[in-house]
């Protein structure tokens, strides 16, 4: 494995782990969105939410810069064309971020009307950033930037299968924040409320299924290159994809109560990874290629050190994070 | 592809300025929030030293409802350094391209002190009730730490554009042998790096002091008050002499490094020795008018002589001069009278506090700290207009034209326009929230406030619930 690849496997690793906790981030709003219909049950389910993410929603976030850093640190040949082509959706995507965050920390400290709308707020932002984050994932996988950065700023990324990937990235994530906060409602003592995120984990589980099946298709007519790789080398952690997506589809049905959030999480690793295998040795497919992106040999060390010394100071800290909203003690 | 030209026509039209004041508002903007979470966690953690140490329920108080207005400001803060990132590759995708790699270690290592700093911070501020006693303080200190180490790795960035070293140009243009440390520990950093974290200390000091100076001369003087008062003056008022330290010998190095620079704020048309320093006035291509003139002391002050000689605007070859010289002479010239004028106050404060043990009695001091928190703000954004404006064209110091990094993306005014307006919404809003937190605490505490003041924004927010 070459240098190159090593930080490339860092940069995925920082994706992954953005997808995973940022996903899930993102899910908790889209279903503080969807709950405004859902009355008592519904407040509920906000007031839920907003305890969950409370402590680790900038945290969650963090991932994003890790990724766009390392990106630019390590691969700039592929980071200023990204920047240059894409700059509507990643434009889109930043002030949804900006919205959603402040919405987020606004909703805190006022009341009544202001939080209400606070709170809306947060939860359009949260359908609007992974959508315009996944037409960016979208128009990469299809190709549609160019080395020399000089691709279409529009019809890039609105075309079928970039939009079709935003919509994915909207539904998995609800998906997957439902079986989160499913495990989360239990271990606060609300059975209701339990079932009532078991059902929207189903819901979003049968949607995002839906769309992978379109996107099948929408990969084979609009990234070949990408389709290949993943029926070929990619296939088995496709295949381990679906596995553990199907286990927590029937976990959920048969309303099994514990272990589903590492198969759910599992599900949306190994497509992620599966897509990193499918598309290598591109890092912008069919155009770039990751050692042709790459900066010098001396930042890669850098950047190598660097993410080792994160792993042992950040790892750690995070871990402790995570335990202790888990447990209770951090508290608004 | 129609519809990429259809959006395409009316767009394209300046992009550099267009860029620039992208940056320098939305920079400009989260400038403040990043110091106050460079600096507020240190200012808690004092007020809660003091509250556990010396059992003070006053000093605990602050602490916590200080970290209340931190969870909405450090969010704030966090999102709009995200946009940051964004704008380094949406606004200079070239820049980005050709230099990314020598510059990015700094924002790497960067990374992992923001990581710190939201882990720490989350378990901080929502800790108060479940994490007991020093161990709850104990949790405030990695953010601290954070603060310090993210402050030094952005900064040092932005010193490598001014001094850029840690690689060798080949005679084709390419960059080689790059070397992450050396660009980091570049020149300027020396300077630029201790200027910024001092002025996140003042910022932040200065600022919150500020509102407890506001309270005080509308008759909130009660010990809490008073309290607030001084924990954050103090770390102010010390950090002032030490920053103007630090700038003189900035100044010094701008001179060496940077003579373009130094020329365009201190409006040095012919190279010479005998400078003479100006304050205040207009920069013409004849030098400064209507300002005062103190002989030699620009060159004593660079060199310690008359006779050090300063390089002038002649020496610069005209495309390499630095635009908009008086503003960057003001600019200047207002950092640095800010700077004194807040060395007097702290000064004042300081012998007050040694002989009375009280902060000045005097109603004039007390207007002095009320607006000593905006003018630390003014200091700092023009000390970031002298950096910025002062090294044009150059975005990399002799390297990098401004406009050969820009974007060729169209459409950069909305932007500009929708950044102003969303970030001027996100302020007000801000300013609110921290405002109403502040409000509702003083309900549960019961606290007397004192003869009250007319305070209509409140008001408002509060009839709304």
């Amino acid at each position: 494995m070459s240098k190159p690849d090593v930080v490339a496997g860092i940069l995925w690793l920082g994706a992954t782990l953005y997808a995973v906790f940022g996903g899930a981030d993102f899910g908790a709003g889209v279903l503080s969105l969807i709950s405004e219909r859902d009355g008592e049950l519904g407040s509920r389910a906000r007031a839920r939410i907003n305890r969950s993410l409370t402590p680790v929603w900038e945290a969650n976030h963090v991932w994003l810069i890790f990724c766009l850093v390392v990106l630019w640190t390590a691969f700039p040949r592929a980071f200023g064309p990204l920047m240059e082509t894409l700059y509507v959706p990643l434009t889109a995507a930043a002030i949804g971020i900006v919205l959603r965050g402040s919405a987020f920390a606004f909703g805190h400290a006022f009341s009544g009307r202001t939080k209400r709308r606070s709170e809306q707020v947060f939860g359009l932002a949260s359908v609007i950033t992974p959508f315009f984050m996944g037409c960016v994932v979208g128009a990469v996988a299809a190709g549609a930037v160019p080395a020399d950065g000089a691709g279409e700023p529009f019809s890039s990324w609105l075309a079928p299968l970039p939009i079709l990937v935003g919509i994915l990235f909207v539904t998995s994530s609800t998906y997957l924040a439902a079986v989160l906060l499913r495990d989360d409602a239990r271990r606060g003592g609300d059975p209701e409320l339990f079932r009532y995120f078991t059902r929207r984990a189903i819901g979003g589980a049968a949607v995002a299924g839906a769309l992978s099946v379109a996107g099948v298709f929408a990969l084979r007519s609009d990234a070949r290159f990408l389709f290949d790789g993943l029926t070929g080398p990619g296939l088995p952690l496709m295949i381990a994809s679906l596995l553990m997506g199907t286990l927590v589809l029937v976990g959920l049905v048969k309303g099994v109560e514990r272990g589903l959030r590492p198969l759910a999480a599992g599900a949306l690793v190994a497509v992620i990874w599966g897509w990193g295998v499918a598309q290598h040795p591109y890092l912008l497919p069919e155009n770039v290629t990751i050692d042709a992106a790459a900066g010098a040999p001396q930042t890669l060390t850098a950047v190598i050190i660097v993410f080792i010394f994160a792993l042992l100071i950040v790892g750690p800290a995070l871990i402790f994070l995570y335990r202790l909203s888990q447990m209770q003690v951090l508290e608004d | 592809m129609i519809v990429d030209v259809a959006f395409a026509l009316p767009l394209a039209a300046d992009n550099l300025l267009a860029a620039r004041e992208t940056m320098a508002f939305t920079l400009g903007f989260h400038i403040v929030l990043a110091c106050i979470g460079v600096a507020l966690p240190a200012l808690m953690l004092i007020a809660e030293y003091r509250g556990r140490k010396y059992d003070d329920a006053d000093a605990l108080n602050l602490a916590r409802r200080w970290s209340k207005a931190a969870a909405v400001l450090f969010a704030v803060g966090a999102v709009t350094g995200t946009v940051l990132s964004f704008e380094m590759g949406l606004l200079w995708p070239k820049f980005m391209e050709q230099w990314g790699d020598v510059f990015g270690t700094g924002f790497a290592i960067e990374g992992i002190f923001f990581f710190t700093e939201a882990i720490f911070i989350a378990i901080y501020i929502y800790g108060w009730n479940r994490l007991e006693g020093w161990k709850h303080f104990w949790t405030g200190v990695p953010i601290v730490i954070a603060g310090i180490g993210g402050a030094f790795s952005v900064v040092a960035v932005n010193s490598w554009m001014n001094q850029p070293e840690g690689f060798t140009l080949a005679a084709d243009g390419s960059v080689t042998n790059v070397a992450p440390i050396d660009a980091l520990l570049n020149n300027a950093t020396a300077y630029e790096f201790p200027h910024m974290l001092l002025a996140a200390y003042m910022v932040t000091g200065f600022g919150l002091a500020s509102i407890y100076a506001v309270g005080w001369l509308k008759g909130r003087r009660d010990r809490r008050h008073r309290l607030g008062f001084i924990i954050p003056f103090a770390v102010a008022a010390i950090a002032t002499p030490v920053q103007l330290y630090v700038g003189d010998v900035a100044a010094r190095g701008v001179a060496d490094h940077q003579p373009a620079k130094f020329a365009g704020f201190e409006c040095v048309q012919e190279t010479g020795p005998n400078q003479t320093e100006w304050i205040g006035g207009i920069c013409t291509d004849d030098g400064v008018e209507y300002g005062i003139g103190i002989p030699g002391l620009n060159s004593i002050l660079v060199g310690f002589s008359t006779d050090t000689v300063v390089t002038g605007l002649n020496d610069i070859a005209p495309d390499e001069r630095p635009p908009a010289n008086t503003m960057l002479h003001l600019a200047f010239d207002g950092m640095v009278g800010i700077g004194s004028a807040l060395l007097l106050l702290a000064g004042w404060f300081g012998w007050s506090m040694w002989r009375r043990r009280e902060p000045p009695a005097s109603v004039w001091f007390w207007r002095g700290a009320a607006v000593a928190g905006v003018g630390s703000v003014l200091a700092m954004w023009m000390g970031w207009i002298v950096t910025e404006v002062g090294r044009q064209p150059w975005i990399v110091q002799g390297l990098m034209r401004t406009e050969d990094a820009v974007t060729d993306a169209e459409g950069l005014w909305f932007v500009f326009g929708g950044a102003v307006l969303l970030y001027t919404a996100l302020g007000v809003i801000a300013y609110k929230a921290v405002r109403v937190l502040s409000a509702r605490d003083d309900e549960l505490a019961g606290i007397p406030y004192g003869p009250p003041g007319p305070e209509p924004e409140i008001e408002s927010v509060e009839a709304e619930r």
